[in-house]
């Protein structure tokens, strides 16, 4: 028997959804899908990330061989052109016709273009499709001034794409007078307004444009108020008009203002032709969301599958980032009293503005308003969909600490039932994502977006799948806690708390108070790196002294055979000649191998235990320091000559690089870190391969962060630019901090940032903005580090008790380790090889 | 520090059994040279001797001073601790574990070290030459 055939009209994301879902329940059907563009169905969603280096072949939906391997039949480029109802039958662009039994419209939305005068000129474009960016995007780069109409969810995506493409001057004129008609109030356009002219964009609201000026190409824009603004091109974005022209020149029936129409199934007056998505109207409305599409998509699917699903209407909550800022909206938001009691939050300095609407009895949560700060938004649409009963005081869900995952309220994920829809996109609920989890099909997020699809939309919920997959995972006593070692049940961030409160200072006052048994090679260490990070104090005090790391106990690098090596500091990699001679006479003195490091400084290696106080001595003398090269904190800050001897210097690199290295030399960390300043964007110090770099500019200096070389190289990222130099420091003093207190043990800040939830983004604004509160606080912690610096050498030299512990032998203190052998190499000693046995 | 000294010093070490038939004893050390809580290094003619002042368990032990696992003469400096409730010394190159009672490798399956018994008179530490193991 012939397989029914099913013809979708339209490849966008709603179309491709049907076909999906379609497909996951039965490969019965033949399906055959016509587009009018020329690629695959693409996220549309995420459009304007194309302008920030995501391909085409990023967006899309799926891969290349998916239409074939579900026996799917894709036309490409080829609209169909006219549908001859009585035959059913659909005839094409190409001159083909193909019979139906069931038909689907899925032919989306276009932009809608207000009737103004002027709209066909050069420089005018619409915002849509991968070809209207690249289009927008040529056009761009001969464009200074550029205007968007429409000043909404979209209009705002068009004004980040356009300074993204770099015009100077972007505008956004909108004829209502708020932003975001549809989803925020009055109170909450004038924060977003703000935020937005901060970000050097300007906004006219009320404003109706008259007409498009220009002779050829759009020049300026005119408005009712007689007002003319120029604009070397122009994006509409004023709304979306659905895609109903084909099934109104059938005899479909559609709205008055456009729309197909369609019942609960997705049926239209035609019983075998069926709409979904942006082009349906239902029970008069267009749902211009992808959430509401994808249900209508998997309600036909299943209907055509023999299930009975029904559309009812869909939530129209969203939350999206625009240009950085949150904006989020959710369940009744624009109630009034006396309908509603409203709770409103609002913090000018930092461009937050969040309402709630509760009910007159202070029962439910009936929908709100989130600006600049939407990190309570998914527990508030859940607490308002489920009619979760309020606490006594609702207004703790907005008032949550800033950066807090949960509001101070009893409404966590815990209290939502089984029931409740967590992802909207794709329709999973809670009980979907803790069932997965439980039965042990996914343990992480990748695994849980894979099995359920939940956060593969628009990813608004993905903060919330991880809660709930941690949550079933604890629950199931599987979740593993990042404890230290079988002596400490604490995470290195938490015990770094615990000892800055209890003001521990030693090895065994930690153990005895926070910790059990007796320690071992894995605790020693780290809680030696914690009290120096926290107290500064000299690392070889008695009894501190051996839960030190090797190195660190004999403030020298263990080397092959035994032997030590000696590093004193060179800040910058400057240093004198005068020190220069010193070093060659000690390394001769004490027959020394050197070497020039990649850090710009000299290593002499092959000392003996015995004789490193007496090396260290004739050092300290000469003036030099220690370092630190056996420590896990600051190495060498590497730099170019810079401005005072290079003629493409901007800056005085070398001068900057000593003052970081002083600043932070002796820091103890979690790992080592490095740092390099260059006098230019030639580069010559490599600072984007280290923990922090500094690059110099005509206006400043660049700062990067999380860079690492080593056998996983990494670039650092850009954290600021143009900064004068004390901001340059005071935002290193609060990365440096920051890393300290919350790297887990021995991870170099590159993967720290990788580890990081939110990247680079989040550590910008935890640096820049001060997001979690904590700067004033760690720009005094390292204040005070900085301050209590010692050379740890001239320290260790001086004290008896110290010194005595560098000798080899208890019984024989004057006589070195007799087992320990070089041999000869180019003129100088070398470590003789690992002893077989 | 100085009362904790005393304090250990009028306990019984824990762990010294009496070890009459040990009959060849190495004057290593007075007791305030060791290291409380880590190693010190004793030469022994050509050989050397780690000797360990575990504090925090009042118990001391000695063993052979040569990691196995790449030959260098590094135990003394190593961070001690304990497995469960086991006594190790880790070693400072490659960070292997040896067992501080029985010299057993508590890491992967390099060979086990010697260990000598210890005792203390009247404030000096005594390491038996004959190895326990």
């Amino acid at each position: 028997m012939k397989e029914p055939q099913i013809i979708v009209i339209g490849n966008g994301m709603v179309g491709y959804k049907f076909c999906e879902k379609l497909r996951s329940k039965t490969s019965s059907f033949n399906v055959i899908v016509f587009g009018e563009e020329p690629r695959r169905a693409y996220d549309r969603v995420h459009l304007s990330e194309y302008f920030n280096g995501k391909t085409a072949e990023d967006l899309s939906l799926s891969t290349e061989n998916w239409y074939q391997e579900q026996n799917i039949t894709l036309f490409l480029n080829n609209p169909v052109t006219e549908i001859d109802r009585e035959q059913q039958k659909v005839y094409t662009a190409n001159g083909l016709d193909y019979s139906y039994d069931i038909l689907v419209f899925a032919t989306g939305s276009g932009a809608f273009v207000p009737n103004i005068p002027g709209t066909e000129k050069e420089g005018v474009f619409v915002y849509r499709t991968i070809e209207d960016l690249d289009l927008i995007s040529s056009y761009a780069k001969k464009a200074r001034t550029a205007s968007v109409i429409g000043g909404g969810l979209l209009g705002l995506e068009a004004a980040k794409a356009l300074i993204d493409l770099g015009i100077e001057k972007t505008s956004i004129i909108e004829f209502a007078p708020r932003l975001m008609p549809r989803q925020i109030d009055a109170a909450g356009s004038d924060m977003l307004k703000s935020k937005l002219t901060d970000l050097g964009l300007q906004i006219h609201l009320n404003k109706n444009t008259t007409s498009i000026e220009g002779d050829g190409c759009i020049t300026a824009l005119k408005f009712s108020d007689d007002t003319v603004l120029d604009a070397d091109m122009l994006v509409i974005s004023a709304g979306i008009k659905p895609r109903d022209e084909l099934a109104k020149a059938c005899g479909i029936e559609v709205g008055p203002r456009g729309g197909i129409v369609v019942d609960q199934k997705m049926q239209t007056n035609d019983p075998a032709v069926f709409a979904i998505g942006e082009c349906a109207l239902y029970d008069g409305m267009i749902y211009g969301l992808i959430a509401p599409g994808y249900e209508m998509a998997e309600v036909l699917a299943a209907n055509l599958c023999e299930g009975d699903k029904a559309f009812t209407g869909f939530d129209m909550s969203t939350k999206l980032k625009l240009i950085g800022i949150d904006v989020a909206s959710f369940g009744d938001n624009f109630i009034t009293e006396p309908d509603c009691r409203t709770i409103i939050f609002e913090n000018k300095h930092k461009g937050v503005y969040k309402r709630i609407n509760v009910s007159n009895d202070g029962q439910y949560l009936l929908g709100g308003i989130l600006i600049g700060d939407a990190t309570a938004y998914n527990l508030l649409l859940q607490t308002s969909n489920n009619r979760i009963v309020l606490s006594e005081n609702p207004e703790e869900l907005i008032l949550a600490a800033s950066g807090g995952s949960e509001p101070a309220s009893g409404t966590g994920i815990t209290s939502l039932p089984d029931s409740a829809l967590i992802c909207s996109c794709e329709g999973v609920s809670k009980g979907d994502i803790c069932s997965a989890v439980a039965n042990g099909s996914c343990e992480n997020i990748d695994e849980v977006k894979k099995c359920t699809k939940a956060g593969t939309g628009c990813g608004g919920c993905l903060p919330m799948v991880k809660d709930l997959m941690t949550y079933t995972l604890k629950s199931q006593g599987k979740y593993i806690k990042n404890v230290i070692c079988e002596h400490f049940n604490y995470s290195r961030q938490e015990l770094y708390d615990l000892i800055h409160i209890h003001e521990l200072k030693s090895y065994d006052a930690v153990l005895d108070a926070l910790g059990k048994n007796d320690g071992c090679e894995v605790c020693k260490p780290l809680v030696s790196s914690l009290l120096a990070s926290l107290w500064n104090e000299m690392i070889l005090k008695k009894g501190n002294d051996v839960a030190q790391d090797s190195n660190d106990r004999f403030l020298a690098n263990i080397q092959k055979g035994g032997s030590y090596s000696v590093v004193p500091r060179v800040p910058g990699g400057e240093i004198t000649p005068d020190k220069l001679i010193v070093i060659g006479e000690v390394a001769k003195k004490y027959n020394l191998y050197t070497k020039i490091t990649g850090g710009q400084r000299i290593d002499m290696f092959g000392a003996h235990l015995n004789d490193l106080p007496i090396i260290w001595e004739e050092l300290i003398a000469a003036g030099f320091e220690s370092g630190h090269a056996y420590g896990k904190g600051l190495r060498t800050v590497k730099s170019c000559v810079g401005s005072t001897w290079c003629r493409f210097g901007l800056h005085d690199s070398v001068s900057f690089a000593i003052r970081i290295e002083e600043r932070y030399r002796g820091i103890r960390a979690p790992h080592k870190f490095k740092s390099a300043v260059s006098g230019c964007i030639r580069e010559c110090a490599e600072a984007q391969s280290k923990d922090f770099g500094i690059i110099a500019t005509e206006k400043g200096w660049n700062l990067y962060v999380c860079g690492n070389g080593g056998s996983k190289p990494q670039h650092a990222l850009l954290l600021a630019t143009d900064l004068d130099t004390e901001t340059c420091i005071k935002y290193i003093d609060r990365f440096l901090m920051f890393y300290i207190r919350t790297a887990d043990p021995l991870t170099r800040t590159a993967t720290w940032l990788n580890k990081m939830e939110g990247g680079i983004d989040y550590l910008r604004n935890v640096i820049i903005n001060d997001s979690l509160g904590m700067a004033t606080q760690w720009e005094n912690e390292i204040e005070k580090l900085i301050a209590s610096y010692k050379c740890e050498w001239k320290e260790a030299v001086e004290n008896p008790a110290i010194r005595k512990r560098f000798s080899h032998f208890v019984n024989a203190p004057e006589d070195k380790d007799p087992t320990i052998e070089f041999v000869e190499m180019r003129g100088q000693k070398r470590t003789a090889e690992w002893k077989t046995v | 520090m100085e009362n904790s000294l005393i304090n250990n010093l009028s306990k019984p070490y824990k762990n010294l059994k009496i070890m009459n038939e040990q009959s060849n004893w190495l004057a290593a050390c007075r007791v305030e040279d060791a290291i409380e809580n880590g190693g010190v290094c004793v030469k022994h003619g050509e050989d050397q001797i780690a000797l360990f002042y575990f504090t925090r368990r009042n118990e001391w032990y000695a063993t052979q001073n040569e990691c196995p696992h790449k030959k260098q003469m590094a135990l003394s400096r190593g961070m001690i601790g304990s497995a469960t409730d086991e006594p190790k010394v880790a070693c400072p190159f490659h960070k292997k574990t040896f067992s501080l009672s029985t010299g057993e490798c508590l890491s992967g399956d390099e060979c086990a070290i010697k260990t000598y018994p210890v005792k203390i008179e009247n404030g000096t530490v005594y390491i038996g030459t004959t190895p326990k193991s």
